[in-house]
């Protein structure tokens, strides 16, 4: 009787039951794991980088293709006139090179293009010079191109760090949240502390369980990011492991919080949403929060989940450390203290 | 009854809890003796849940003592935890987790007892050990509270209408289980609004009427006490009986009429009912339907409220 397992203490038998209840529920695991892939993979691919683009334009005689096909830029096409007509009047090309009429002087060029479309300015300026350079013009001054296109920089890199925050403010509110409501509910709550389990045990259990989940909430989404798009990890992953594990306490003691006292899964449902849309569109999930007026910045600052995006972003693009990271640990911190220390308060296990 | 044993797993005095404007509990008084089955009867409404859930230190009452196995929740509430079985009205455990997890989950909680598997087999659930508790019908379930209860090896285990809503098999086979508790000695405190339940599970009970218990003793004690022993249940179709010549033959205490029926609470059965018979032939009235019990628990609810059990 004296000999107990570790698989019998109370603890490990009440996150057991969190792990059951969440790998039985098939649409637990799609929500929380495959719908961010999705969604990154959607935005991932509508905002990836095009190569820049190469601008279709026609000329009339095979000189002067050849003295336009040096610009790299142009997609050159030798037309007949009249079909070089009917091209640019369709919008097939951008601008039509032709040689000026009989009788002027110098062989002169006619570009034919519409000036108020920004890519036949821009075919003109191209067309121009390569025909200017053919023709043997040199450089005043010679000009080099540095090409910044390195990750870091993209949206999907500002993206996944927001992703990462919000799957995680999700995950540990609905989570803990939605099976405490549950129980409620249920009078399983007032069942289990009719038992001499010790209470703090089942709080507990909610967070070792989101603990334990933590690699693939943020692993899946991270991982996708790294192996797919090459998104950079610059600063110490230990900083970026921290934070995220701040985050999920921070989180789940507002979990705790919100279903504290609330009987009804409709009630709970309302009071999570209320508490994450306003974060969803605040915190620069999508979006950088800078564009908000510079009067709210200090509310959105102090926001739990722009505490985590930042943290994560700063982390991963900019190479930041614990030290830069503290301002935003400071929040997260006051967070989960000012939620758990009401929740502890406001809790009602019937 | 063990007259040997005096000593008392549960005392209650002056208990009083007031919900709002409703009075739930109202002074109320109760002792129950180590190895005995006491039952609290009565109907939906009459503060029995409260009662039970105040000894059970889930509720708070609003005054009044609640001595549990010498112990107070005030004070001794870690250590009572851990010798009470308790079992609730209406929980619904976790659907996902099967009938073993469950048990172990609970066993978990306590400092000693029988295992999971034990505990299984106290409650005839080993065909369902790894079925869905979702999946469960609800006479399952309601073995499968026991069950919980069970697995701390309790010194008092407390049972909120163990067999409320089950279908007759199902009832009857938790009556099994709980005889079986009994016969085991353990002390069990039972709450039931139907009297057959009391009757049969309970050495003693007490009636609870508007959160007062209303008597209180074994059921032959208390059906004794109201001086019936019969009841005869007869009806004549359509035609009309007077009643004054029937209350006035000997041995009838009472006489009323019921959804056409008319029910007398006769003392000796084998007297009255001749006596009926004859008095009925005299008024020229056909019997259509005559039927007779014994007075039961339900007869003495009747004759102390003028209401029936269920009927609220």
């Amino acid at each position: 009787m004296s000999k107990r397992n570790f698989t019998d203490h109370a603890l490990v038998q009440l996150t057991l039951m969190r792990m059951r209840e969440f790998i039985r529920e098939p649409e637990a695991l799609f929500w929380s794991m495959i719908f961010p892939i999705a969604l990154a993979a959607g935005l991932g691919i509508a905002f990836r980088n095009r190569p820049p683009e190469v601008l279709k334009i026609a000329a009339v005689t095979p000189r002067l293709a050849e003295a336009l096909r040096q610009e790299k830029l142009l997609d050159v096409t030798q037309l007949p006139p009249e079909l070089a007509e009917q091209f640019i009047r369709t919008g097939k090309v951008a601008l039509v090179a032709e040689p000026a009429a009989e009788g002027s002087s110098n062989g002169g060029i006619v570009y034919r293009y519409d000036d108020t479309n920004p890519e036949g300015r821009q075919a003109r300026m191209l067309a121009d010079q390569a025909i200017q350079r053919a023709s043997g013009r040199q450089d005043a001054v010679s000009g080099n191109d540095q090409i910044m296109r390195e990750p870091g920089s993209r949206y999907i890199d500002f993206l996944i760090p927001g992703l990462i925050g919000m799957g995680i403010m999700g995950n540990s509110i609905w989570g803990p949240g939605f099976s405490i409501v549950d129980a409620r509910r249920k009078k399983l709550l007032k069942r289990i502390v009719a038992t001499p389990m010790p209470k703090h045990y089942y709080l507990l259990s909610f967070l070792v369980w989101r603990m334990i989940l933590l690699p693939v909430d943020v692993g899946v989404p991270l991982g996708f990011g790294v192996l797919v798009f090459g998104i950079p990890l610059r600063g110490p992953f230990i900083a970026l492991v921290a934070t995220c594990v701040l985050a999920t306490l921070a989180f789940s003691a507002g979990g705790l919080l919100i279903a504290s006292r609330v009987r009804t899964i409709e009630a709970a449902s309302g009071l999570m949403n209320l508490s994450m849309v306003p974060m969803w569109i605040l915190s620069g999930v999508f979006f950088s929060s800078q564009r908000f007026p510079d009067l709210v910045q200090p509310a959105i600052k102090a926001l739990p989940l722009t505490a985590v995006i930042d943290a994560l972003r700063a982390n991963m693009l900019q190479g930041s450390g614990f030290a830069q990271m503290a301002p935003q640990a400071a929040v997260l911190g006051a967070w989960l203290v000012v939620c758990f220390g009401l929740a502890l308060r406001l809790f009602r296990w019937r | 009854m063990q007259a040997s044993q005096t000593q008392a797993a549960l005392r209650v005095r002056n208990l009083r809890k007031t919900y709002k404007d409703v009075v739930a509990v109202d002074g109320l008084d109760l002792e129950i003796l180590s190895g005995e089955c006491f039952g609290l009867l009565g109907p939906n409404g009459a503060g029995k849940t409260t009662t039970i859930e105040i000894c059970e230190g889930l509720t708070e009452a609003d005054s009044g003592e609640v001595d549990v196995l010498g112990l107070r929740w005030s004070s001794d509430a870690p250590a009572l935890r851990q010798k009470l079985g308790i079992q609730l009205q209406e929980t619904q455990l976790a659907e996902k987790l099967t009938v073993f997890e469950t048990l172990r989950l609970f066993r978990s909680f306590f400092h000693q007892g029988p295992g999971a598997e034990d505990a299984i087999r106290m409650v005839q659930l080993e065909e369902k050990r790894d079925a869905r508790v979702g999946a469960l019908s609800g006479g399952q379930k309601q073995r499968l509270a026991l069950a919980c209860a069970l697995v701390g090896d309790p010194e008092l285990l407390f049972l909120d209408e163990p067999t409320t809503g089950l279908d007759p098999q199902a009832r009857r086979q938790l009556w099994d289980l709980i005889e079986e508790f009994k016969a085991a000695g353990r002390t069990i405190l039972l709450t039931t609004h139907y009297m057959d339940e009391a009757e049969q599970l309970c050495g003693r009970v007490a009636i609870m009427d508007h959160g007062k218990t209303i008597a209180q003793g074994t059921p032959r004690e208390l059906i004794a006490s109201i001086g019936v022993e019969h009841v005869v249940e007869f009806s004549a179709g359509n035609t009309a009986v007077d009643l004054s010549g029937i209350r006035a033959m000997a041995g009838v205490r009472d006489v009323r009429t019921e959804n056409g029926s008319v029910l007398l609470q006769v003392t000796e059965l084998h007297k009255a009912v001749p006596g009926l018979l004859d008095e009925l032939t005299r008024q020229g009235v056909p019997l259509t339907e005559l039927r007779t019990h014994s007075a039961t628990l339900e007869d003495v609810f009747v004759h102390l409220t003028g209401r029936h059990l269920r009927d609220e």
